[in-house]
């Protein structure tokens, strides 16, 4: 049933993509990634009209995997789940950098990016915003929480809430003292490792009040006052910081999960100069800062700083001391076959009685 | 009659085109792909792999053995809260009443699965209808957890596949003549007795009909467990997704899929074999 939708999906925006190709650009992107005003004003701007399909990583993936790179003009992945995909199924080209305007951008996490979505020293992606993986809690109810293993922790048994994705496994990894990220050369030590935090999420679910599922389940569990500790991205935290002071993102004392979020081209993408113009209309700095003055997340626009508003720099102030940045654990590139050991295991965990 | 042949002809040729390209093909591409898998070098090669991982790993014919029991069980279910309501309008109800009731039963197929499913969150939430209800009426002071439980699970996925028992079970009630009911009544059986004895036998094609359908739709569901379950609603066809998206083994997916559609119809067999009722008759 999925595939024969995707068939039908990616015949139409075929033919459609025929008709006009270089007059539209179809992204495929993450909701909130694409502000109405910035689409108005890019379509001004170029006489480009954009098509915007809202996804993930799994779907996107799987979508330009099922077409081979077809049906979308420009992508936004997460920087760690490029190289791998791209070394198995060429599903995006080669980035050409001297047609991004990189003086635009932070440098170094432009290099950061280049580096980890590379395959045989080429490229394939531009970073466009970063956030970080950590604790949305309510300060009042819970003032002491502040690592990962406040997940679970008696203290707050019946009040926590977490994701069942792998982030929660990195994290709750890292809250158990150990560094899942050293252990990506090793297999076999990375599924003892996953094995070990399985158990333990095992043996403590009972303590878990849900798993949530989307943004909206997130802070609905924080604002009825049901969770008081939970698992969650620093922009829904601040979010709901505004309307209820005594909620915050917290990043963990073990460290939070920083997250890149890339364009690359689709391997088959029918406008490649409108994807460029696109980059680099999205990444100039009144833009961009727009874009985080919204969503609250963080750009990797060089000089967006001095257009943003006084409550975003205070979030991250709130949140992050000195040593909270540095103790940031980006996730590195994910290596070809891990994701099959942490589907079984959170496979084993929702299982469990 | 040389007209005629042309005619159908013609009207077989979308239908065909339909089913070959949409349905047949991607079918075959799927279970070809079922039996390839990865060697050590990351190559696609013919293996069993995929179909041996379902028995090797307890955590995926587990989930599908709990996922089919679950499945019976509201099968079960939907006979139960569905027989008297059929009963009802086929028996009871003057005919005039009796279709516009059945066109009220209709009206949830009309909007969608996914949007029934979430009006189901918005009835049972901890701030839903019911547990608002319920706090004004002055019965419970904090909310009673009705979402995310394996009650509210069992709703919704009855809600969705009850129609398709009452339907096949109506139709049978119907060719039911009263007269055998009034007759078993003159001659003294008590009201369990007849529908033990009579009502029941009468409508069984209808009911093992009805039960297939809704065991297979409960069975392949993927929104109802996946919105309205609990901590522990893994249902089988979220394993099947994850395959494909998770951990981009298709193959795998392929193979679990095949795995479903065969386990599913051995089920099915075996409850036909076991209620002595024959495939060709219940579809009538």
């Amino acid at each position: 049933m999925r595939k024969m939708m995707l068939v039908g999906v990616s015949a139409l925006t075929l033919t459609t993509g025929v008709l006009s190709a270089q007059d539209t650009l179809r992204i495929i992107t993450w909701k909130g990634y694409t502000p109405k005003a910035l689409v108005k004003k890019f379509e001004a701007e170029t006489g480009i009209k954009l098509k915007i399909t809202y996804s993930n990583n799994e779907e996107m993936i799987a979508k330009l995997r099922a077409t081979r790179g077809g049906g979308f003009d420009l992508a936004q992945p997460s920087q760690d789940r490029i190289s791998f995909v791209q070394k198995k199924f060429p599903i995006y080209l080669p980035m050409d950098y001297s047609k991004i305007n990189t003086k635009q951008i932070i440098p170094s996490m432009l290099a950061a990016v280049k580096k980890n979505s590379g395959v045989d020293g080429k490229g394939y992606a531009v970073p466009f915003c970063y956030g970080t993986t950590g604790l949305i809690i309510n300060k009042k109810a819970a003032p002491e929480a502040g690592d990962w293993s406040d997940l679970w922790n008696p203290k707050y048994a019946g009040k926590i809430s977490y994701r069942l994705k792998r982030p929660l496994l990195i994290g709750a990894a890292f809250g158990m003292g150990k560094d899942p990220f050293a252990l990506y050369g090793d297999k076999k030590a990375y599924a003892a490792l996953i094995e070990e935090v399985t158990q333990k999420l095992i043996a403590t679910k009972k303590m878990v009040k849900n798993y949530w599922t989307s943004a909206d389940t997130q802070k609905a569990n924080m604002t009825s006052g049901d969770v008081v500790v939970e698992s969650g991205w620093d922009g829904i935290g601040w979010q709901l910081h505004k309307s209820n002071p005594d909620i915050d993102f917290v990043a963990p004392k073990s460290g939070a999960l920083g997250w890149i979020d890339t364009y690359a081209i689709p391997a088959k993408s029918k406008n490649i100069e409108g994807a460029y113009k696109f980059i680099n209309f999205m990444l100039k700095p009144e833009n961009a800062a727009f874009f985080t003055n919204k969503e609250g997340y963080g750009t990797a626009s060089n000089g967006a700083e001095k257009f943003l508003k006084a409550e975003i720099k205070d979030n991250f102030a709130r949140s992050f001391t000195k040593a909270d940045i540095d103790n940031i654990k980006w996730h590195p590139p994910v290596p070809a076959g891990f994701e099959s050991i942490e589907s079984k295991a959170l496979e084993r965990i929702k299982a469990a009685k | 009659m040389e007209g005629n042949k042309k005619a159908f002809y013609f009207l077989l040729t979308p239908v065909l085109i339909w089913l070959v390209l949409l349905i047949i093909i991607p079918h075959i591409d799927l279970f070809v792909s079922s039996f390839k898998a990865e060697n050590d070098a990351g190559t696609l090669v013919w293996s069993l792999e995929n179909y041996i991982e379902f028995f090797r790993d307890s955590i995926y014919w587990r989930t599908f053995l709990n996922t089919a029991m679950y499945a019976i069980g509201v099968t079960l279910l939907a006979f139960v809260v569905t027989f008297p309501i059929a009963f009802y309008l086929t028996k009871v109800v003057s005919k005039k009443y009796a279709s516009f009731l059945t066109l009220l039963l209709l009206i949830p197929l009309w909007i969608g699965e996914l949007v029934t499913i979430y009006g189901w969150v918005i009835i049972l939430g901890d701030h839903g209808v019911i547990n608002e209800s319920l706090k004004w009426l002055g019965i419970i002071d904090t909310p009673i957890k009705l979402l995310y439980t394996d009650l509210s699970m069992t709703i919704g996925l009855l809600y969705m596949s009850m129609l398709f028992m009452i339907i096949p079970v109506m139709t049978t009630l119907e060719s039911l003549d009263d007269s055998l009911i009034e007759a078993a009544s003159d001659l003294g059986a008590s009201k369990w007795t007849i529908i033990r004895r009579i009502v029941i036998p009468h409508s069984m094609p209808g009911i093992i009909n009805g039960a297939i359908i809704v065991f297979m739709l409960v069975i392949g569901d993927y929104v109802a467990p996946n919105i309205l379950g609990g901590k522990s609603s893994l249902w089988f066809t979220e394993q099947i997704y994850n395959q494909f998206l998770s951990t981009f083994n298709w193959n795998e997916g392929a193979a679990f899929g095949f795995l479903l559609l065969m386990l599913s119809s051995a089920v099915i067999w075996l409850a036909l074999k076991l209620s002595g009722q024959k495939l060709d008759k219940v579809g009538q």
